[in-house]
């Protein structure tokens, strides 16, 4: 494409700048005093952690949250972005993980949604203009869609294309993108690649949030680090050094509050061989010594939640052999991976782990019936007294077992998740993300808690997307990258640095 | 409002209904006579509440039960007259009886494995087999309907003094709190209906306990068209047009949520009685039946308005 000297000009400008945004959630700093720019015709990549606070900058950015401090500038004009509206309206469009396109409609009917051209008679919509304009934007930037083409028929692939014209119809010159490869096949990833390159030729800022450093590498003409709230390094992607940047997005003092550990490891209480599931797991297999804390680690789109899954009998396997103690397991159902002695505290506890409406009580002994001898019958005041008992070993703060789950802070409701899945007794138990969302001295407590589960002779998989919990605790670790299992280090002989290697980095 | 003043509104509601017509008919209403009517009267309704409960706290719907009572007589009705013929003894008429609660269970388990197996929505599957058991319970006499005159034990006869019905009535209402309250079953039903992820995800055979819901559903539905046959010494396959509407409109008084996990039996049955009294004392004012329709539905949504307005209130303190 022949460049101007106009469009030279323009790809050197400033189209973002963003200066010391600050933002507190209750007692969780987000943000503090965050510096961001992006510059017209560039891609300038946003890595770091989960949790890092990536995505409430560019919430802050698209109008969802207020910033606590700090300014937002966009082509040099101040802005305070009160909502969405505003921010699209001042030219920022986000691409989400999760698209929020309308399936039943055409490509052309979401890109226009909200902004229909009026068709000759009143209360009527131009669907021959709609379409017309929609094969122009797409032309125009040499994009290859059928705007007639219902959305629900579409690779994900090509949805994304579709978010990306919706935002170039709306004359977006800041376009955000959220981990854009991490539903993607290897074929979508480099033609998206070739999109973005695309946007960037005609003048775009774009800001790239993504944990995969060699897409970084490959696509990025600046990358910047946020670890814990804070702007912690920039560089040009010119001079890319990895290991630099692996050590900016870890670079954390790993803090005491983790236990002595002093289980004595004995044999195999765990095995899984070759385990592939529908849902994308291929070929995993690990084993899991008694008195064993073992931690799986890896990013967005790992799959590590999906092991659990399949081994749990939510996803079914397509291939693979689960031994628990000797004894081949064929579990297909939650039910028969709880009665062979297994447990899974699942990583969202809203969707999959509680019923809010419910009593506590009711939810603590709910996949315990049979286990507290009450199969056949309830008797409510036993109950009572068991969940009474399961609570307050965790130290669930409640009004009594009685209270309604929807009554507890979000860390007490962990808590009583916790408590359910002690009172089952399981002697595999897989730890979901357990310390998501929880204050720090919770974590203790769940870290101290997971300790003495070892020491009784307990084999648990901890998964987790922060390495200094899985350091301070795991005896090893495992790592997960796409589906399979890339790395099954002893946590003594290993670093942080080589974990989020393994985790960040493809191999070729 | 508290939680707790949400949970007797309908007791409430019904105290004052029951106030007012003592007050306004002291003669006619404030009877045992009276009494016994009404309750004999709810007992159809009321049975099948009890299983209607049950499915709504699981979060589903049952809209073909109206049509199944008619099935489920038809079929009971003339397995009676088959056996016995026109002066059937005991034994037909216990045959007879068992047979229409045993169609009524397996219509149920029709419906509850189209559920949970084709992996349908309860109101669609119901709404299918709604039309498709009316159609049924025509063919089975050729939309004639049998008279069964020496069928009086269940809808006419009383024991002790008090309507043999309202002794059954009693009894469901007795086994529905039992099952909801202290049964596996009756855990899991709440489970299911409030987060039916979670609840498979700590165990819970979502499948076996919905197909079990449904078919105790079933066989209630048979039940009281057993003794709706009885009352009218007829099984009609007419019987219990709309009838559906009413169920659902007593349960969802007695406030239970259509979206699941919430319901008591005994809201349930203060549900049923709060229209059942309330059709009595419009009829002993001299309120037409068409005001009473006006009247209830008035009821039905003001229930409902006035819980949520209740709930909206606790979520944001």
């Amino acid at each position: 494409m022949n460049v101007g000297p106009a469009q030279t000009v323009a790809r050197r400008q400033t189209a973002l700048r963003m200066t010391g945004i600050s933002k507190r959630f209750g007692p969780v700093q987000a943000l503090c005093d965050v510096t961001f720019g992006a510059r017209a015709g560039s891609v300038h990549a946003l890595v770091g952690e989960n949790g890092a606070g990536k995505s409430t900058l560019m919430k802050i950015l698209a109008g969802v949250y207020q910033p606590d401090a700090g300014t937002i500038e966009i082509h040099g004009r101040s802005h305070t972005l009160a909502n969405p509206a505003e921010a699209i309206e001042a030219g920022v469009s986000m691409i989400y993980q999760e698209l929020d396109l309308a399936e039943h409609l055409t490509v052309a009917e979401n890109i226009f949604l909200g902004a229909e051209p009026r068709g000759r008679l009143p209360f009527t919509v131009s669907h021959h203009q709609m379409t017309a304009q929609t094969r122009q934007l797409a032309e125009r930037y040499h994009f290859d869609i059928r705007p007639d083409a219902k959305v629900e028929d579409l690779p994900t692939g090509d949805c994304q294309i579709v978010e990306i014209l919706k935002a170039l119809r709306r004359n977006a010159s800041i376009i955000v993108m959220d981990e854009p490869t991490s539903s993607l096949s290897e074929r979508e990833t480099v033609r998206l690649f070739e999109v973005v390159r695309q946007l960037r030729q005609q003048g775009l800022a774009i800001v790239y949030i993504s944990h995969r450093l060699e897409e970084v590498a490959a696509l990025a003409d600046e990358v910047s680090v946020l670890r814990d709230g804070r702007l912690v390094h920039s560089e040009p992607v010119r001079q890319l050094d990895v290991p630099r940047i692996v050590h900016h997005m870890v670079g954390r003092e790993l803090t005491d509050f983790f236990p002595q550990r002093n289980a004595t490891v004995g044999d195999v209480l765990f095995e899984v061989n070759g385990l592939s599931s529908e849902a994308g797991v291929c070929d995993v297999g690990f084993a899991i010594h008694r008195g064993e804390i073992v931690g799986m680690a890896g990013l967005v789109g790992a799959r590590r939640t999906e092991v659990a899954r399949a081994i749990f009998g939510v996803d079914p396997k397509t291939a693979g052999r689960v031994t628990l103690d000797g004894r081949e397991l064929n579990v297909t159902s939650p039910a028969e991976a709880i009665a062979c002695g297994i447990a899974l505290l699942t990583e969202d506890r809203k969707r999959t782990g509680l019923c809010l409406q419910l009593p506590c009580s009711w939810n603590i002994t709910l996949p315990n019936l049979a286990q507290i001898g009450m199969q056949r019958l309830i008797r409510p005041a036993q109950e009572h007294r068991i969940a009474a008992e399961a609570g307050a070993r965790m130290a669930v703060r409640w009004a009594g077992p009685e209270a309604p789950t929807d009554s507890l802070s979000g860390g007490n409701q962990q808590k009583l998740l916790v408590a359910r899945w002690l009172l089952a007794n399981s002697t595999f138990m897989i730890f979901d993300e357990p310390t998501r969302g929880i204050d720090v001295g919770a974590k203790a407590e769940v870290y101290g808690l997971l300790n003495r589960l070892a020491e009784q002779g307990k084999a648990i998989l901890f998964i987790s997307s922060e390495l200094p919990e899985l350091f301070g605790i795991a005896d090893r670790i495992l790592v997960m990258r796409r589906g399979r299992l890339v790395g099954n280090l002893t946590t003594k002989e290993t670093t942080p640095e080589q974990v989020m290697h393994l985790a960040a980095v493809e191999e070729n | 409002m508290s939680k707790v003043v949400r949970q007797l509104l309908p007791f409430a509601t019904l105290a004052i209904l029951v106030a007012a017509l003592s007050a306004l008919e002291p003669d006619t209403f404030l009877t045992t006579e009276n009494f016994l009517n009404v309750l004999s009267r709810s007992s159809v309704n009321g049975i099948i509440a009890m299983g209607m409960t049950a499915v709504i706290i699981s979060g589903g719907i049952d809209l073909s039960v109206g049509s199944m009572l008619a099935l489920a007589g038809m079929v009971g009705a003339g397995v009676l007259l088959k056996v016995g013929g026109p002066a059937a003894g005991a034994w037909a008429c216990f045959l007879g009886t068992m047979v229409g609660i045993g169609t009524g269970l397996l219509c149920g388990l029709l419906n509850g494995t189209l559920i949970t197996k084709l992996k349908l929505p309860p109101f669609i599957v119901t709404l299918g087999t709604m039309s498709a058991f009316r159609g049924a319970s025509y063919i089975i006499n050729n939309s004639k309907m049998f008279d069964v005159p020496m069928y009086t034990f269940l809808g006419q006869s009383t024991l002790l003094g008090v309507p043999v019905s309202v002794l059954i009535l009693a009894i469901v209402v007795l086994f529905g709190f039992f099952v909801l309250r202290y049964t596996p079953l009756g855990r899991y039903t709440y489970a299911i209906g409030s987060n039916r992820q979670a609840a498979f995800h700590a165990g819970v055979n979502v499948d076996r306990n919905l197909i079990a819901i449904y078919s105790m559903m079933g066989a209630f539905v048979g039940l009281a068209a057993m003794i709706q046959t009885s009352r009218t010494i007829s099984a009609q396959p007419t019987a219990g047009i709309s009838l559906e509407l009413d169920i659902i409109a007593a349960v969802v008084i007695g406030g239970a949520s259509l979206a699941g996990g919430r319901g008591t039996v005994v809201g349930t049955i203060v549900g049923t009685l709060l229209i059942s009294f309330l059709r009595n004392g419009c009829t002993l004012l001299g309120i037409s039946t068409n005001i009473q329709l006006v009247v209830i539905g008035a009821i039905i949504i003001g229930a409902v308005a006035l819980d949520q307005i209740a709930r909206s209130r606790a979520d944001t303190p």
